[in-house]
């Protein structure tokens, strides 16, 4: 660990307000490559407050790369350049001296800018509400081990559930398509025998909000899997258009 | 001085709180959606709470200063979540749950809440089950447990390392379920600045819109604060950068009494320090010392690398003098022994940090089955340090991590504030002088599940309202007190950062009411932050306008309120003469370096009134035991 400093230079977007034009302002940098990039942005802050300007607004809270908080355009991709990652377990490390890093908000029109960097992403909550849960009250439940269910649907279903909702996928997406977060809800419940019940009006449920809500459709890029801190597959994706079609097959719904 | 009546029921413990909630009033069904909760905090125990609240029938305000509910701290914890299923034919059982966390707690928690914490423990994992929470499961298809420490059972579920997301993403689906269903309304980035008390009675809350600066006022017949504890009080801590003790200090300086604040658990495996622009340390699960030896060169100021350091020369120091719990010993153990290592100039380089190395469970067990239990966390500490603990021991030292002081509650939940109820990690209630792992989620989810929802009908049943408008005078004049607040802050225009004045605690705090304590010390600390506090509202800087989404006021005040706090946890160490769990006085210990309890002076919760800043009265809450006998805790 630790090493000299890195000279860089940056470029982050700044805009007052969600209906207010932005622009790209200049900040020089000297950082440890121990830091990491939110590190580093807090340092640009102090030095900014010290001299009575208004620091970058820009949004985290857990920086383990767990809450889903974070998330910033780095050199055009979302949550940077390093694979797997969200942009607090970013580390300067990976970033050579004299570079040029261009730093922006996520880009959708369902994630409206709120100030700089910070972006409105309540649209995944409204989908999660349309139906991404399994209806169970509080008490009154069978013993945990009564459901068995096999070690490899588990860890499937594991993988799914391990989206930390923070909006990659749309920002990466030139639809701005959140299929890849409703696929890994969908599939969660889809795989899990607890998750039957509702399996057909879940789907048609989730399908219906993302869509009012301004998400795009999703034309098979990719590029949602390969910007995903949490690798989530595709496959869910695919698992979502299944599922959505049998739903609908059945469904008492007679749309368009 | 007053004695505090915390409502213990009557009767043999294991049927304590049967008998209680068959003594509970109830609230007809019809009436429930007659009566306004407000539930502050959307992790584990808020998020639980609000959801069965709605559940039940009641009209809840949920508030949460994230922009989702989903974000809450919880969501970072590793390891997993304790229950006494038995599943393993392993011996355990709801008393052995509830006796480990008692002497885990080093004898400094009460019984009878422990003892109901370890009952709806199995409830808790069956209910999770239910909501799809993909825990870790056998080829058989039933649930898989692990061991964690300061228990000799394997109780702990889990869903690879990141049980408390999964847990989270549970209650967070059951509450968007009401949220949908209209029982819920959710009030995100809006964070709480005040409590309101109408005769006597907490009937309200003021909270800051984070995102236009407006002050709102929102009432209600019972109020509920889930809002998580305050390690960040040494700004370096494991916490989330905006976790904070806002809301319960602002319910404190309301009348709320503030129970052992100086019981904080420091957590032996977290990051060590890379630099002075470091903004929090990284935890690495406890569950990792199920695998991982704990080691340091026996040789001050070794600086070779752990490769070449012959096995003679190592010290595994916790198996050396805990034989019988080894590298499991609880964690107030641990970290103590990472220190006194260091101390000694035996850490890594010399420095602060010690080995925890998976060399022998990946010769014995092979990479792939390390990789399926740890994988993640692998990953992360590579991520963050460059190196992969594959091939180089991982290097750990301690870092703040929960604390196990909070707002005083009696057996309901309820604090000193009639109608004020705080659960979760905000309250002080279930885990003593020291938590044991895997034990934090188990409470906010007790709490905010199985607990909330029977004794807050129980106050509702059994209150007379009158009705209340948030335009009546005492709204009006706590709103207006914290707009002079905010205008305050932002009218100081001195010349220190908020963050500058919030290190200079932390330093303060980690270096004399940290993991060692000494009287020298805590008095220096007590005028040191006193100081500091002065110096603050003259000389802080806080840049931007009250109108709009401004970060720095946020940080603002709460770093007002921890220089409140600090003081308050420094007294509180202070005056306890004696060691126990994570509080450990110097003058205190035993022959053999361990902490030595002063039962006869110091068995009592101690809860501080508010009268001003740096000006509290003490009340106790002496603690009986019945069931778990007083000994000196023993892992040897």
């Amino acid at each position: 660990m630790s090493g000299t400093n890195l000279n860089l230079k940056l470029k982050v977007w700044r805009q007052a307000s969600p209906k207010s034009v932005g622009a790209f302002v200049d900040y020089q940098v000297s950082v440890s490559p121990d830091s990491s990039f939110l590190e580093m942005l807090d340092e640009i802050n102090n030095n900014l407050e010290k001299n009575n300007q208004d620091p970058i607004v820009f949004e985290s809270d857990c920086r383990e790369g767990i809450c889903g908080t974070c998330g910033l355009v780095i050199n055009g991709q979302p949550h940077g350049p390093i694979p797997r990652i969200a942009t607090c377990q970013l580390h300067m490390r990976n970033f050579k001296d004299g570079e040029t890093i261009y730093v922006e908000p996520f880009r959708a029109t369902a994630f409206p800018v709120i100030k700089d960097l910070a972006v409105d992403r309540s649209a995944f909550d409204k989908i999660i509400q349309a139906g991404g849960y399994i209806s169970v009250n509080t008490g009154g439940v069978p013993d945990a081990n009564e459901i068995p269910i096999s070690k490899e649907i588990a860890a499937e279903a594991f993988d799914s559930a391990a989206c930390i909702g923070c909006g990659a996928c749309v920002a990466a997406c030139k639809n701005s398509s959140a299929m890849l977060f409703v696929g890994a809800k969908v599939s969660q419940f889809a795989l899990l025998p607890q998750g039957q019940p509702e399996r057909e009006k879940r789907v048609e449920a989730m399908i219906a909000k993302m869509d009012e809500l301004g998400f795009g459709a999703c034309s098979n890029t990719y590029a949602c899997e390969a910007e995903c801190p949490k690798g989530i597959s595709v496959k869910n994706i695919a698992r979502l258009n299944r599922e959505f079609v049998k739903a609908k097959l059945k469904s008492q719904n007679v749309e368009a | 001085m007053s004695t505090l009546d915390s409502k213990i029921p009557a009767g043999p413990i294991e049927s304590k709180w049967t008998n209680h909630k068959f003594n509970l009033k109830l609230v007809n069904p019809a009436n429930k959606r007659k009566y306004d909760i407000i539930v502050v905090g959307t992790g584990l125990a808020g998020a639980s709470a609000a959801a069965s609240l709605g559940e039940l029938g009641y009209n809840v305000k949920a508030f949460s200063f994230h922009d989702s509910p989903r974000r809450a701290h919880s969501i970072a914890a590793q390891g997993g979540i304790n229950a006494a299923k038995n599943y393993q034919n392993d011996g355990d059982s709801i008393f052995r749950l509830f006796y480990d966390t008692v002497k885990g707690g080093d004898f400094r928690a009460r019984e009878a809440n422990v003892y109901r914490l370890a009952e709806v423990s199995n409830n808790i994992i069956d209910q999770c089950v239910a909501q799809g929470v993909p825990f870790a499961r056998e080829y058989g298809g039933l649930l898989d447990n692990r061991s964690f420490g300061g228990a000799q059972v394997s109780r702990t579920f889990y869903a690879r390392g990141q049980t408390g997301q999964q847990l989270l993403l549970g209650a967070y689906s059951a509450l968007s379920r009401q949220i949908h269903a209209g029982t819920v309304k959710m009030y995100s980035r809006r964070e709480m600045l005040d409590l309101v008390v109408i005769d006597g009675l907490a009937r309200g809350i003021v909270v800051r819109n984070l995102i236009t600066g407006e002050i709102e006022k929102y009432s209600a017949h019972a109020v509920v604060l889930a809002t998580g504890g305050y390690s960040n009080v040494f700004f370096l801590s494991t916490n989330a950068m905006n976790s904070n003790a806002t809301a319960i200090w602002r319910a404190h300086k309301r009348g709320a009494f503030f129970a052992n604040p100086c019981y904080t658990q420091i957590h032996p495996t977290c990051l060590p320090v890379h630099g002075d622009n470091q903004s929090k340390l990284t935890l690495m699960s406890e569950s990792l010392r199920n695998d991982g030896r704990v080691w340091v060169s026996k040789i001050k100021g070794d600086t070779r690398k752990a490769k070449d350091i012959p096995e003679t020369d190592r010290d595994y120091y916790l198996e050396r003098k805990y034989p019988s719990f080894g590298n499991l010993t609880p964690r107030d153990i641990a970290s103590r022994n990472a220190k006194e290592v260091c101390d000694e100039g035996r850490g890594v380089n010399g420095g602060h940090g010690v080995f925890l190395d998976f060399s022998d469970a990946i010769n014995r067990l092979g990479q792939k089955a390390i990789e399926e239990k740890y994988g993640n966390l692998f990953e992360i500490y590579e991520t963050i340090t460059g190196e992969n603990p594959y091939q180089v021991p991982m290097k750990i030292y301690p870092a703040p991590h929960y604390t196990m002081g909070g707002l005083w509650v009696d057996y309901n939940l309820m604090s000193s504030v009639n109608g004020l109820f705080v659960l979760g990690e905000a309250n002080f209630s279930d885990h003593g002088a020291n938590r044991l792992g895997a034990s934090a989620l188990m409470q906010g989810l007790a709490d905010g599940y199985f607990v909330i929802p029977y004794t807050l009908g129980n106050y509702l049943a059994t209150n007379k309202f009158s009705s209340v408008s948030v335009d009546q005078d005492e709204f009006k004049k706590d709103e207006q007190g914290v707009n002079d607040l905010v205008k305050r802050l932002l009218s100081i225009k001195g010349k220190r950062t908020v963050d500058d004045f919030h290190k200079t605690l932390g330093r303060i705090m980690w270096n004399k009411v940290g993991m060692a304590r000494n009287e020298k010390g805590l008095k220096e600390a007590i005028s040191e932050i006193k100081e500091l506090r002065e110096e603050f509202w003259k000389d802080v800087n806080v840049v931007g306008s009250d109108k709009d989404l401004n970060q720095t006021l946020e940080r603002a005040g709460r770093v007002a309120d921890y220089l409140e706090l600090g003081e308050l946890m420094a007294s509180d160490a202070l005056h306890r003469n004696e060691s126990c769990g994570g509080h450990f006085r110097e003058e205190y210990q035993t022959e053999e370096g361990e902490a030595k309890r002063d039962d006869e002076n110091y068995r009592y919760a101690a809860a501080w009134e508010f009268q001003e800043a740096g000006k509290w009265d003490l009340h106790k809450e002496q603690l009986e035991f019945e069931y778990v006998k007083l000994s000196q805790r023993s892992y040897k």
